[in-house]
This record gives C-alpha cells, structure tokens and sequence, in this order.
C-alpha cells in the first residue's frame, strides 16, 4: 500500500453553505500508484479541476479521506511532494526564464551554487536551454508552459500535477507538447495527475483515464489504457488508439445522461 | 513590436522546435541619439514656438511687464539674479525632498501594514481615502504654528503629508492587486506569507509606487512652494516669488517661477531614471524597445 501516491475515500467537496451551497464533487474513490499517468476528463463543471486541487492541497474536502503519499494533503505540500501546472503559464514577469525556474529553490533554500545548476538543467530537459537570460514576454505560449513545467520539475517531487495545461496552446504546438511531458515523465520517474477536456489527449498520455461526470461531479468510469508504453506519431494511427478514444468518449456521453 | 518580437510571435505555432536550434539575441539594442532626436523633436519644436510667439505677441501688443513679462526680460532676470535665485531653489528643494523622504517612507509603510493585515487596512484605509478628499495644503498655517514657521520643517510636514496619501492609496492597491494564480503558486510552493510578499507583492506593486512616486514628486515642489506663502525665511522661492511680485518685479517672480518648474522637471526625470533601472522588465518601457 506504500506505493500509492494519491489514496481518496468517499471524498466529497461543497462550496459555501446554506441555500448557495454547491456540491462540486460527490463520493470520489480514487488510487493513483507510484509512476502512474493519470488523466482526469469530463465536461466543465465535473469538479476535476476541483479533484487536482484537493490532491494539491489548495482547497480542502468536505467529507471523506484523501492522502497524498500516506500522509494529509496538508502535510504534503509543506513537504513538496508535488509540483503543479496550471492552465497559465503563471510566469513571474519580472523574473528572467532561469529565475523563473529558480523560484521554488530559492523558497525551499537550496545555496544559491545550486540553483543555477539545477535550473540550466531542467532547462535543458524542457529544451530551452538557449533561453535562460530571456523573460518570459519574450517567449511564445507553449515555450513559456514549458518553462512552467521546468519550475515546477525544479525540486523533483514525486508528483506532478496539471491542470489544463495546454488548454491555450494550438493543436500542433500542443501535440509538441504532449510529446515533451511524456519524455519527461519516463526521464524523471514522477507520478503524473492531468486534467484535461481532450478526449485523445488523454488517451495519448495517460496509463489510465479517469472519466467524471457533473451535477454533482464524480467519477464514473476507470479506463486503462493499455497502449504500449512508447508513444509517438504512429500511436496516433493505431487501430487501439482509436477504438479507446471511442470508449472514452462512450464513458462521458453515459455519464452525461445519468447525471442530467 | 521589434523584428525579433514578431519574429517569436510567428514561430510560436509551428515551428517552436525550430526556433530552438539558434538562439535569439540578448537585451535589446539601446537607442541611438538620433532616434532620441527624433522622438522629442516634436515636443521641442512646440516649445520653441510657444516661447517665439509669446516673446512676438507681447511685443506686438506692447503688453505691460506687470502682466506678461517678455520671455526674454524673464531670461535676463533668470540670468542677473542666477546666485539668488537658485540660493532659493536649494533651500525649497531641501524642504520638497525632506518632504517627499518621511511622506514616501511613512506611506510604504503603512501599504506593507496594510497589505499584511486585513483588521488594519479595512480600519485605517476608508479614513485614508477621505482624508486624502482633503484639500491639506489648508493645514499649512497650522503646521507653521506647531513646528515654528522659521523651521524647514514646518514645510516638510506639509509637503509630508501632501505626499502621503497618493503614494500610500497607490501602493496598497499594487501590493493587494496580485494574479489569484501567483498566490496559488506560492502556497502549492508552501512559501510564508512574508515570501509572498517579497517576492509577488512587492515587484506588482512597484509599477503602482512609482506611478504615484511621479505624481508625488511634482506634489512635493507645489506643497513645499504654497507652504512658503504662509510664512518663514525670505529666502526661498515661495517668499521671494510674493517679495519681487509686491514689488512689480514680474520678471524676477517669472525668473523664480522658471527655478521650480526646472527642479520638478528634474525630479521627474530622476524618479523616471529610477522606475526603469529598478524594473527594466515592465511593459510600459516595451514599446521603446
């Protein structure tokens, strides 16, 4: 049981009280295991923004049990167990690309010998080793997410999560991108939680798919997908590919109606 | 937009992995004089006809000095009375910029408070904004009263507390006007609030600071000039510019008015210098890239 990253049990979220109260998530079961690739789907208002956030500590549970790593979410983060993504870049604009990346070491006190070290590095590994000194305006869309995973990467947690994150990116740029998260995911032995609201961009990425329905938002199906674990162009052209991508969508159409 | 500024605009969709393979050029090239020229030279050339026509209709018209003083009767007081004059300009600068010191020093730290505590700013800001509706320079009999009219700083209190207010209001509303995201990036970060501070808050608020440290800067020279007009030593602008207009010396009044405004021109350009060496990154400098 040591291996599971992320443990929910009968986890239930509702915002505000009374009358104006709002169920955002309802009796989420949910194990995620050391080196998984987890994606999160489902129509807005599913709550699985909601989910990553309770993972990552930045919103509470209502009712229930959730652990992050065999310990409170709380506890989690203080230890930096994870690193988060989110759908902007969320770049500090006065800060170079390096000093962006720099940015968790210098709260979690690394010496200052190490940061330029570890940030030229994760640098490189997003491939953007030749933009230290740049700031971030200067940079494109899917360049500066990069550089956001980079940061987050920065103090190597066990966990990334991600939320949204190239929902602002163009197809091919995105496609570059899922490319990129994948090689980094197998390169640096993190667990992986992805919310998104592609349907073959979860299929792509993921070792399993988490399908959510909304009003109130939970879970209400579990793919594995059982892709060979090398992906690339021609995975986009299998006949396996597709026929998941079927399933998936089947899963969100089914559990649109049950909740409507 | 620069070449290069366009030039990663159109990459940006498909050819990104392209653009990896050269590196972009570092800082951008400063600008030449020429271009410099060329960008004020409008402003310049209104100013020359503002002064030719002045100098033109007044003499045209033959208006008496005591109204409008010729530009050029004003150039020669300026030049006659040059060790007088700036004599003057000195001892009310000191006052502005003693002024400008404690107000701007007392204002940050009353934004950091507020910033940090929700009980003091929702106590301390409303009474903030309706004392800023004040007109303050009314106070200034009263602080000649209580820090002795001969005192300079009888006027720095004044300038003081002109300057207080605009850089107080402004500076709060930078260092509460944070992304959501950038606080939520912190805290996945588990930073402390005094890291948020440090290292969010306080660079989004520098644009807010010096936006008002601008108009503060101007404010300092008129508080410390109207405050003069209520009493103190002759030797500064406020009473020299009353002594030489009582006695129907309007250029030598012009002549001190010409001091003031090349001081709060200086000013200016100095908290101007200081906004872009602090934070060449802001977008409003882009643009003159």
């Amino acid at each position: 049981m040591t291996d599971l990253v992320v443990e929910a049990r009968g986890m239930g979220k509702t915002f505000g009280s009374g009358v104006e109260a709002t169920e955002a998530l309802r009796g989420i079961d949910l194990d995620i295991a050391s080196g998984d690739f987890v994606s999160l789907i489902g129509p807005s208002g599913c709550g699985k923004s909601t989910l990553l956030r309770l993972i990552g500590d930045l919103v509470s549970p209502t009712v229930g049990s959730l652990t992050v790593n065999g310990k409170e979410p709380g506890r989690a983060r203080l230890d930096r167990d994870y690193g988060i993504v989110f759908q902007s870049a969320t770049l500090l604009d006065w800060r170079t690309v390096e000093k962006n990346v720099e940015l968790p070491l210098e709260i979690m006190d690394f010496s200052p010998e190490e940061r330029p070290a570890r940030a030229r590095e994760m640098l490189d590994l997003v491939q953007l080793g030749g933009f230290a000194e740049h700031y971030p305006w200067q940079l494109s869309g899917g360049m500066q997410q990069r550089v956001a995973i980079a940061r987050a990467l920065a103090f190597r947690p066990s966990l990334l999560l991600m939320d949204e994150p190239f929902g602002a990116l163009d197809e091919m740029t995105r496609e570059l991108m899922q490319q990129e998260v994948l090689r980094l995911w197998e390169e640096t032995d993190t667990s992986v939680v992805f919310v998104t609201h592609s349907i073959p961009e979860a299929v792509f990425l993921s070792t399993r798919v988490v399908v959510m329905s909304p009003r109130p938002g939970r879970i209400s199906r579990e793919i594995a997908v059982d892709l060979p674990r090398r992906r690339d162009d021609d995975t986009r052209e299998s006949a396996r590919y597709f026929e998941l991508i079927t399933e998936v969508r089947e899963a969100l159409r089914k559990g649109e109606r049950e909740g409507a | 937009m620069t070449e290069r500024d366009e030039f990663i605009h159109e990459t940006s969709a498909t050819d990104v992995l392209a653009a990896f393979e050269g590196d972009l050029p570092g800082a951008p090239p400063r600008r030449s004089w020429r271009s410099l020229l060329v960008q004020y030279l409008p402003a310049l050339v209104s100013f020359v006809a503002v002064i030719l026509v002045w100098e033109g209709l007044t003499r045209l018209l033959g208006v008496e000095s005591f109204l409008l003083p010729k530009p050029s009767e004003v150039m020669a007081s300026f030049v006659d009375t040059a060790p007088v004059i700036w004599g003057a300009g000195q001892r009310t600068l000191v006052e502005a910029l003693g002024g400008l010191g404690i107000g701007v020093t007392l204002a940050v730290l009353t934004s950091l408070a507020a910033a940090r505590w929700v009980g003091f700013r929702e106590g301390v800001l409303p009474l903030a904004i309706a004392a800023n509706a004040t007109p303050i320079v009314a106070l200034a009999p009263i602080f000649n009263n209580w820090f002795s009219s001969t005192s300079p700083v009888s006027k720095m209190a004044v300038v003081a507390v002109v300057v207080y207010f605009p850089v107080m209001i402004n500076t709060t509303r930078g260092l509460l006007e944070v992304d959501p995201a950038e606080i939520e990036l912190m805290r996945s970060l588990a930073a402390t609030p005094a890291e948020v501070t440090r290292r969010v808050r306080i660079p989004r608020a520098l644009p807010f600071f010096f936006a008002s440290l601008k108009v503060a800067s101007a404010l300092s020279l008129i508080a410390a000039i109207v405050a003069e007009y209520f009493g103190g030593p002759q030797d500064v602008l406020g009473q020299y510019i009353i002594n030489r207009a009582n006695l129907f010396q309007f250029p030598d009044a012009w002549a001190a008015i010409l001091v003031a405004s090349i001081l709060g021109v200086a000013l200016y350009l100095i908290v101007l210098g200081a906004e872009r060496l602090l934070m060449p990154w802001h977008v409003s400098f882009r643009a003159t890239q």
